[in-house]
């Protein structure tokens, strides 16, 4: 027993040094959405006040590409009013339908909130958006985020004031998308290279695709609305060994610069999730 | 200003510093992060405990892990270097008990070459580790190649610029002071 004290009184450091590692390491990789709770409400307590604080400041110089970016999304909005569709001749009519009502119950499927950016890296591996708006507001994990100029990412954590997003630009963020011209579902996810492109995968050989094509969110992503844009294509990447296409996706959102974003509420999430967890665990 | 005052507001400091100013820049190339911060874990002084500069270490990695929403990451790679740093101290020290006569380690009281030696193997080590951590799922030795020599060549750069702007006043200080 004595020699057991002797050995920890002459080795004291080095065990404290690796009592730490083990600590970090621990937290490092066992980083699941537990820890993640308790780590970011923890941590946007304070850091989100200073963040706050930081992006005030910050924001004043952006004001104006700012600015021109809500004026530019007023111009489309604008556009799409179905005011200003004039009918011409009866045979070309203009069938827009914004508001996405079901006809037979008046549920409007998709609630937009407005949120300011408050914290935004870009050059980690894992980047996170914080957003001032939290469960005070009626967010929610698992709601979408887009930007102004497309989708952005997914709400991961909720404080309540402040929501955590994870970005576009994680190695672990998935959304299902499509591509405007053929309709051909893929993948879309983040390599951790550059902050300015994402890979979109599992796109068949037989779609007809070029360069400069748009992507649009999928109707069958619950989170996102159909039809946002996400990205035009950079690159494709014809592997010989798949049937699939690995394809260089320019993000339609600006991460760099992001100040002002929308949380998507799809206000039937929580009933399609769960017939489908239900119908998943009925024929495991 | 004691030693402890002014190394609580160099903590603090070198946090701001790093998580809004430097990691507000631009990526001008995947393989370049500027790190600055952990250069406030070099300039602790010389008589620290090993114990409590190892503990240091930690706490300073982890306030930036709170901001980076990284749990550990930086926390790991403080405390490698905290702990190794007396050994490379002692290993470089030109003369016995030069610790006991200046404050802290600078290019003023280890000399020019002792000094730029103990930056370089620091930084190098802290940088290996963290990209070794970040990387880990990864796998291709290129970009953790790439990723480490890119990232010390302007940690190296950046802690320069800081040491010849903010220019540290080290007093000899004899047995009879």
């Amino acid at each position: 027993m004595r020699n057991i004290f002797l050995f920890i009184g002459r080795y004291f450091n080095f065990l404290f040094f690796l009592v730490l590692q083990v600590v970090a390491l621990s937290m490092l990789f066992r980083f699941n959405s537990f820890h993640q709770a308790i780590f970011m409400n923890a941590s946007s307590g304070i850091t989100g006040k200073l963040n706050e604080k930081y992006n005030g400041i910050e924001y004043y110089f952006r004001l104006k590409a700012t600015n021109e970016r809500l004026v530019k999304e007023n111009e489309l909005l604008h556009q799409m009013l179905i005011q200003n569709a004039g009918f011409v001749d009866s045979s070309r009519k203009l069938i827009i339908d914004t508001a996405r009502i079901d006809s037979l119950k008046k549920i409007q499927k998709y609630r937009f909130m407005a949120a300011k950016v408050v914290g935004n890296t870009i050059t980690l591996q894992n980047n996170f958006l914080t957003l001032q708006r939290g469960s005070a507001q009626g967010v929610r994990p698992n709601m979408g985020v887009v930007s102004p100029q497309g989708i952005a990412g997914t709400i991961v954590n909720v404080g309540t004031n402040y929501s955590v997003a994870m970005s576009l630009l994680h190695r672990q963020y998935k959304v299902v998308v499509k591509l405007k011209n053929s309709g051909d579902r893929g993948t879309i996810e983040w390599d951790g290279l550059s902050p300015f492109y994402v890979t979109l995968k599992d796109i068949p050989k037989s779609a007809k695709i070029n360069k400069g094509d748009t992507v649009l969110t999928s109707e069958t992503s619950s989170l996102f609305p159909s039809d946002i844009i996400v990205g035009t294509v950079n690159e494709i990447i014809d592997d010989k060994s798949s049937n699939f296409y690995t394809i260089k996706v320019k993000p339609a959102t600006d991460f760099s610069n992001v100040e002002f974003v929308y949380i998507i509420d799809n206000t039937q999430f929580a009933e399609q999730k769960n017939l489908e967890d239900s119908t998943r665990k009925k024929f495991q | 200003m004691s030693q402890l005052v002014k190394n609580i507001i160099r903590f603090a400091l070198f946090i701001l510093v790093q998580v809004f100013v430097l990691n507000k820049i631009p990526p001008l190339h995947r393989f370049i992060t500027p790190y600055l911060y952990f250069l406030y874990i070099l300039w602790l002084p010389f008589n620290l405990p090993r114990f409590w500069l190892t503990a240091i270490g930690f706490f300073f990695g982890l306030t930036l892990d709170y901001f980076m929403y990284t749990p550990g990451l930086h926390a790991a790679a403080c405390t490698l270097i905290a702990y190794v740093r007396p050994f490379v101290v002692n290993m470089l020290l030109s003369q016995e008990g030069l610790e006991k006569n200046y404050a802290s380690p600078s290019a003023v009281s280890m000399g020019w070459a002792p000094y730029a030696t103990l930056v370089f193997v620091l930084t190098l080590l802290h940088h290996t580790y963290l990209v070794l951590l970040e990387w880990m799922s990864f796998g291709s030795f290129i970009y953790f190649l790439g990723k480490v020599l890119a990232t010390t060549a302007v940690s190296l750069g950046l802690i320069l610029v800081t040491e010849l702007l903010f220019y540290r006043k080290e007093k000899f200080r004899t047995n009879t002071a």
